[in-house]
């Protein structure tokens, strides 16, 4: 009994809330670049619109080479944010706000903006677009990236930081 | 773009749409469940880094043996892949950090943004500084660069 238990038992503490929402809410998420690869041929990440968005408001020539693709990048970026509204309202029932403390968000979030630029991709371009189309260099992106934000985040909680 | 498909926008923000809320289903829009991921106390984002890239993998295989073009562009299905440098280990080791330091990365927060997480502007207006700031030196020291040519 108690062996036949154990793999239960190790499955549960892995995933404390299951893996459906995860699965499903993964899947869809592949499902939205499936929709937009199938009818335009671009495989869309959620990174570059920082850059293209900068367009925008300044003349540099890194940020006006993004110009013909600003408009659907804002496009899809208003799409990200909507479709997560209508899953406040149908599921989460009203809004939700992070304990994680300001400065951890403003900090990370700078590193992010260079990381991504510099790195060429994000969770979505390399972690979803990249590893789906099994592109060496995203794999490579991935597992950097995913080794250094473990460490970053067990040594921030080693420090006591908490949210 | 006058000569654009008209449904390539409407199709774009519907991608967008599905896109922002899988991200809020899985629950990735909250900072605290990544960083339980990257804690070991939560395993599920694998789940939704996988199961993503496995419905683009079978996307970007079939699609490009099925159809010729895509309908609303007239472009092919093709790989644009991005050649591997340096510049991948260093870009992923700098979001490595802010990315463990945060919770946050671009796609979730704006998805965050959606379920009314109002403090995620802080995450936001971090990575706009970030992104602009990579773009101010990069395009500096082009012209260094090419400025250094041009004296040689």
């Amino acid at each position: 009994m108690v062996i036949e238990a154990l793999p239960l038992q190790v499955g549960a503490e892995l995933f404390p809330n299951g893996i459906s929402r995860y699965a499903v809410g993964g899947l869809l998420v592949g499902l939205g670049v499936t929709v937009i690869y199938l009818g335009t041929g671009i495989s869309a990440g959620a990174s570059t619109f920082l850059e293209s968005t900068l367009s925008y408001v300044s003349d540099r020539s890194c940020f006006q080479q993004y110009v013909a693709s600003r408009d659907w990048r804002l496009v899809f970026t208003l799409g990200i944010v909507l479709g997560a509204a209508v899953y406040a309202v149908v599921y989460q029932g009203g809004a939700w706000t992070t304990d994680v403390q300001p400065w951890r968000l403003l900090v990370g979030g700078v590193f992010v903006g260079i990381g991504t630029r510099v790195g060429k991709g994000c969770t979505s371009g390399h972690g979803v677009c990249g590893v789906g189309s099994a592109s060496k260099t995203s794999i490579v992106g991935v597992l950097t990236f995913l080794t250094v934000a473990i460490v970053t985040a067990q040594v921030v909680a080693a420090l006591g930081v908490s949210p | 773009m006058s000569d654009r498909h008209p449904a390539f926008m409407p199709l774009i923000l519907v991608g967008g749409l599905v896109f922002g809320f899988g991200l809020a289903y899985s629950q990735m829009a909250r900072p605290e469940v990544v960083l339980n991921f990257l804690q070991f106390e939560d395993f599920g984002l694998v789940f939704v880094m996988f199961g993503g890239a496995a419905v683009t993998g079978l996307t970007f295989f079939v699609a490009p043996r099925l159809l010729g073009r895509a309908p609303l562009t007239g472009d092919s299905f093709e790989r644009r892949l991005k050649s591997f440098d340096r510049n991948v280990l260093v870009g992923g080791a700098i979001f490595g950090v802010g990315w463990g330091l945060s919770g946050i990365c671009p796609g979730a927060a704006y998805a965050s943004l959606g379920i009314g997480n109002v403090t995620i502007l802080w995450a936001l207006a971090g990575m706009f500084l970030g992104a602009y700031a990579q773009g101010y030196w990069r395009s500096r020291s082009q012209a260094r660069d090419t400025a250094a040519t041009r004296a040689d």
